[in-house]
């Protein structure tokens, strides 16, 4: 347990290069490391040629959804007419994630330097670092970071000495994974209810406070500056698999996992290398039964497909499952796959803003069935119910939170059937036998 | 929210809470010092709402939780109604609608921290604390213990929180010397 581990040979350490050094943290310390270089040399390019660079380093959006960074920087208006605004979204809350923490904890200046890059190239007003509110810690790191950052004039009406005014601050959240959604992340900047908007219109055209705005995530935004110093041609060749896939990711493991924690390598990598080489396998004596690759919002994949599957958006995909956040849960062979469900299901019952029906109806009802099944009241039915329900669930809500709470659902029921079955007249005790 | 394992239960009666202030002697918050914080927040925002939750959590930190009066005076420090605020409290885990122990304990108990022993962690406060069952507090009025989703700390199973700070790694036979770190 605990971080940061020593780096693995297999790893490809980018973003995650100096985790574990206390004095990388400090404004001094990133310099030293080579910070800032990149944020200096993207005040000097024209907005359009740093939006060009990433673009085609084919960068992705490593929260989740993996929309090509550059093409969605690209989408704002090139003519301002109204103020623009950046989001940066550090509400990391999706079950088995927990890289933006790391990122934030030990290399905030990282994440300040790429703030400062894409708020410069769409011409941002302010950057809204959106935290969740339990990171007390990375809040309180990331706070000293700004201010020093402003104090040493990396921020503030003369960036860098280039006679751009940069500003950065940070949003603390108030505890609601919805909030992790772009829409949602917006109206809870504003002062509202964490509810997700319905879209068109889109963020470039009505973002927060009504304005264009771009949003990308912690690690996305934290690539950048690596882009920019070494070059997109650079990027674009860390790739082991689909040329669509470029560049490094961390990948969160945790479950039931010899060695957790944050590994990077680069896009392709094989899950079953990553698991057992990398993360130490699973603990002795157990064997693999299944993992979740992208976060908990995603298909659940059994041994058999984890262990062929190649880590990147295409290679995930071809396995009926996305790579998402990139937080892997790992769960062995004593675990109980209904009751996990149920607690997954209960997660997004909790978290549903419940604007929408399917969604505020649906997870509740999914976990009363699954409880009812836990406690050896289900009935035979209850399986294809439960089918018929997350269909019902999926693709017919503002957003994606009611598909979310669908996916492992049917990918278990699908995958592990036998194990729904044999709770089906039984208690928990005769079910487990 | 749906309620559920997040949103804590009142201190009970003859448990009250001590970490937040009775109500009839709860200060304002946004004079003097406080005053100067908020207006600062409010140069930063494009519209005076951006600095709700903010604001909230300036009211919290200084009574503990947000009463009915924290409420109105967030309501007339940003020119919106007490309706509004409260309906937005009242979307947020974090903010309490009504007193807590002295130490406020959030275990998470979702799926990657539950398959590592998790609700044994909750187990073990609830017994090393004396609060009955999660949610509520304990009978000295200390302990809230309260079972929360994903922390975002998964690699460090189980993370807790014990008000602010935030410890890694807790297993069951690590809680009695975390509480007694706190007695």
């Amino acid at each position: 347990m605990g971080y940061p581990h020593p780096k693995h040979p297999k790893e490809t350490p980018v973003v995650s290069a100096h985790f574990g050094e206390a004095e990388a943290r400090t404004y001094d310390g990133w310099v030293k490391r080579g910070g800032y270089a990149a944020l200096e040399k993207a005040l000097g390019m024209p907005r359009e040629q740093v939006i060009e660079e990433v673009k085609a380093s084919g960068l992705r959006g490593r929260g989740g959804a993996g929309f090509p960074a550059g093409v969605k920087w690209s989408f704002m208006p090139k003519q301002k007419t109204k103020p623009h605004y950046l989001c940066c979204n550090a509400d990391e809350s999706e079950p088995g994630t927990f890289k933006d923490r790391e990122i934030m904890r030990w290399t905030p200046h990282q994440l300040i330097e790429g703030c400062a890059i894409a708020a410069y190239a769409i011409q941002a007003e302010q950057t809204f670092i959106y935290i969740r509110g339990e990171f007390t810690e990375p809040i309180a790191v990331m706070q000293q970071a700004l201010e020093e950052a402003y104090a040493k004039g990396v921020l503030g009406a003369n960036a860098m000495g280039k006679g751009v005014r940069i500003d950065v601050m940070i949003h603390r959240g108030a505890g609601a994974y919805i909030c992790g959604e772009e829409t949602a992340l917006m109206n809870s900047i504003e002062g509202k209810r964490g509810n997700p908007r319905i879209r068109p219109p889109f963020p470039a055209a009505v973002g927060v406070f009504g304005q264009p705005t771009t949003i990308n995530n912690v690690e996305t935004l934290s690539s950048v500056p690596h882009i920019i110093n070494r070059g997109s041609a650079w990027y674009k060749g860390l790739c082991l698999s689909n040329p669509k896939s470029t560049g490094t990711k961390l990948f969160s493991i945790c479950g039931t996992v010899a060695k957790p924690g944050n590994y990077e390598v680069t896009m392709g990598f094989p899950l079953k290398d990553l698991l057992y080489d990398v993360a130490g396998g699973l603990p002795p004596g157990r064997k693999l039964k299944a993992v979740i690759p992208g976060g908990s919002s995603v298909p659940i994949l059994t041994a058999a497909e984890a262990e062929d599957t190649l880590l990147d958006y295409e290679g995930c995909v071809a396995k009926g499952t996305m790579l998402g956040s990139g937080g892997m849960i790992v769960l062995d062979d004593s675990v109980d796959m209904v009751y996990q469900v149920m607690r997954l299901a209960k997660f997004y019952a909790h978290e549903s803003c419940a604007q929408c029906t399917q969604c505020r109806e649906g997870t509740a009802w999914t976990v009363k069935i699954l409880q009812r099944m836990l406690g050896g009241q289900g009935k035979a039915a209850d399986l294809d119910l439960l089918l018929d329900l997350s269909e019902q669930m999926t693709g017919r809500t503002i957003c994606v939170l009611s598909d979310s709470c669908a996916a492992p659902v049917v990918s278990a029921i699908r995958k592990f059937r036998p194990e729904f079955e044999k709770y089906i007249g039984n208690g928990r005790a005769a079910a487990r036998a | 929210m749906s309620g559920g394992t997040g949103a804590p239960q009142p201190a009970g009666t003859g448990a009250r809470g001590h970490g937040g202030t009775e109500a009839t002697e709860l200060p304002r918050v946004f004079e003097g010092e406080g005053r100067k914080k908020l207006d600062a927040l409010l140069a930063k925002y494009p519209a005076k709402a951006g600095a709700l939750l903010p604001a909230l959590w300036m009211v919290q930190e200084a009574h503990g939780w947000i009463s009915p009066a924290g409420m109105a005076e967030v309501a007339e420090a940003l020119s919106l109604t007490p309706a509004y605020v409260k309906g937005v409290v009242t979307f947020y885990t974090m903010y309490h609608q009504h007193p807590v122990g002295k130490y406020f304990v959030q275990v998470c108990t979702t799926t990657p921290c539950n398959v590592c022993g998790a609700e044994g962690v909750v187990e073990a406060f609830l017994k090393a604390t004396g609060a009955r069952a999660a949610g509520e507090t304990s009978p000295d009025g200390k302990w809230t213990i309260v079972e929360v989703e994903c922390l975002g700390a998964c690699g460090f199973a189980t993370p807790v929180m014990i008000n602010d700070e935030f410890v890694e790694s807790v297993t069951a036979a690590s809680v009695p010397a975390l509480v007694a770190r706190y007695r």
